[in-house]
């Protein structure tokens, strides 16, 4: 799942699907989280997972903002066409 | 689990304190016409009171080491670097404030949002445990990346937040991925924990691919090649007054966290985690220094320059010596008083929609505004690491903690390749002080930044000069 979502960052080309596949890496880690948490029989890695739902939650409200910000700019979310900055 | 104390609160003082202050600073916003004035006064007191705890909790006995459950360290190291985080905020707010203001952009959430990324700062700074690590760094993450975006009518500035934050959340699913590994094979996320399972656990391939994970994840932060893709595009993007503050903050409370995080798989001398590193500071200053020759933006320079800047400083860190993290810590400090001068510089000079800020428009400049010449000469001077100024004694500890560890070509390289950047830091000494000017409108300098450079190159010259201010201070904390 994890490399699914490193594959999707770096194959797509939509800013949108970029982010989803970014997601998908940090779902990948709470199922590990978690995992190795009920094998080891310790809390802290559910803990671990509460912070990192809320932090993926804050994130995705502040890139979809930004992705929106930029939208109305340029009228498009596809990265090869975000380039005024090169060199 | 013991639930905190007061004494607990007492030590996380400068953090409880700054947040604090960011909500008023939220609220005034919210409440107030007319309201960045005043944001920003709430600002500039809120810094200086959280400045004030952490000098108390500096060297206090009667605090603990640790607070929650050792997820945070106290005193001595965390508080150097809360004070060095603190000052560079206020300068930056400083410099921020009249360059706002000329672009017409002056709003109070700038203000917040400075308060905000430093509040992950002091966190990212005090870390021991993976878990505030990580929260440290999204925090300060999440409000750079609007910070980057502030200007959110403009092209440039969006496209950067975008940049910065497709690859920043990328690198943070690194991060995490990698803590997950550590915790899966040592069964704890507490750094003062990890060490004690050494060396059964070390060598478990798992552990290690987790050590390799969180390595990316830092090298994105510090902007250590091959991780350092966003760092021209966004440099450049973001206003400058942002730019000031990501390229000096950023940098520093990603490297003070570097330091601890990195103390625990270095504690094991493992030959192939130090070659790593190596291998990372060489590319750093190589790709940094070889393209930073061939720009003629101002910005993008200042970009290529901080990612040969980031090397040097991961020499220190390979060398796996006190020496070296002392050099990280002194460098910081010089780094960071050089770069808000000459970004502060920058954005004092600047015009619409960014331009000004190639070298030609800094043609004739000795002759237009010979004060701001002269320091931006001094800023150059340092960053090449030419004495009496800060940035020599910076850059003398980092390569003589390389030759103690055995590591001499690095040294090596690191002296060559700061020969090479020579060449384009003193260019813009040529241009300044060799060439005519073109344009000769009269150039209205606000007060406010004008003394917030001066005092970044009174410091420069001053730890210059005196380096054994900072150095005794370091002594008891490393």
């Amino acid at each position: 799942m994890f490399c699914c979502g490193v594959l999707g960052v770096v194959v797509r080309r939509n800013a949108i699907v970029i982010f989803m596949s970014i997601e998908l890496m940090l779902n990948a880690v709470n199922l590990s989280l978690v995992a190795f948490s009920s094998f080891l029989g310790d809390s802290t890695g559910q803990m671990l997972v509460f912070f990192v739902m809320v932090v993926a939650a804050a994130e995705a409200a502040i890139g979809l903002a930004i992705i929106i910000a930029l939208f109305r700019n340029k009228q498009t979310v596809y990265v090869d066409e975000i380039n005024i900055l090169k060199w | 689990m013991d639930s905190f104390s007061t004494s607990e609160l007492l030590a996380t003082s400068p953090i409880l304190m700054l947040s604090l202050f960011s909500l008023i600073a939220m609220l005034a916003n919210a409440l107030l016409k007319n309201s960045a004035k005043a944001v920003f006064g709430v600002s500039v007191v809120g810094i200086i009171a959280s400045v004030i705890c952490s000098i108390y909790t500096f060297d206090e006995p009667s605090l603990p080491q640790t607070a929650f459950s050792d997820m945070l360290l106290i005193g001595g190291y965390a508080s150097f670097f809360s004070v060095l985080f603190l000052m560079i905020a206020l300068f930056s707010i400083c410099i921020a404030k009249p360059y706002l203001e000329k672009e017409q952009y002056h709003f109070g959430e700038y203000y917040v949002l400075i308060l905000i990324a430093t509040i992950g700062m002091l966190v990212l700074g005090s870390a021991a445990d993976l878990i505030s690590i990580f929260l440290g760094i999204e925090i300060m993450s999440v409000s750079f990346y609007v910070l980057a975006g502030y200007y959110r009518s403009k092209n440039s500035s969006s496209e950067s937040a975008l940049k910065y934050f497709l690859l920043g959340a990328f690198a943070t699913g690194f991060l995490l991925y990698g803590i997950a590994l550590i915790y899966g094979t040592t069964g704890t996320t507490n750094l003062l924990r990890i060490v004690t399972m050494y060396p059964q656990v070390f060598f478990d391939p798992l552990h290690l691919i987790g050590w390799g994970l969180i390595l990316i994840g830092f090298a994105f932060k510090v902007a250590a090649v091959p991780f350092h893709m966003w760092v021209p595009d966004v440099y450049e993007g973001a206003p400058t007054s942002v730019t000031a503050f990501m390229s000096t903050g950023g940098k520093a409370a990603a490297f003070a966290s570097f330091i601890i995080t990195f103390s625990v798989p270095m504690s094991m001398h493992d030959e192939r985690l130090t070659m790593v590193l190596a291998v990372l500071a060489a590319g750093s200053m190589i790709i940094g220094n070889w393209f930073g020759l061939s720009q003629t933006n101002l910005k993008r320079m200042l970009a290529y320059s901080s990612i040969a800047h980031a090397g040097y400083m991961i020499i220190g860190i390979a060398s796996g010596l006190p020496l070296g993290q002392q050099g990280i810590a002194f460098y910081l400090v010089a780094y960071a008083l050089t770069n808000l001068g000459a970004f502060g510089i920058i954005s004092m000079l600047e015009g619409e929609n960014g331009s000004n800020v190639n070298y030609e428009y800094y043609a004739g400049l000795g002759k237009r505004k010979p004060g701001l010449a002269a320091l931006l000469a001094m800023f150059m001077f340092s960053l090449t690491g030419i004495p009496p100024f800060a940035g020599f004694i910076g850059k003398y500890y980092l390569f003589a903690s390389a030759v103690q560890s055995k590591l001499t070509w690095l040294a090596i390289l690191g002296v060559i390749t700061s020969l090479f950047s020579t060449y384009y830091y003193l260019r813009v000494i040529v241009f300044m002080y060799f060439r005519e000017a073109m344009d000769n409108t009269e150039i209205v300098l606000p007060r406010l930044a004008f003394v917030t450079v001066i005092l970044c190159g009174i410091g420069i010259v001053l730890f210059g000069v005196f380096p054994s201010l900072i150095f005794d201070l370091m002594k008891s904390i490393f």
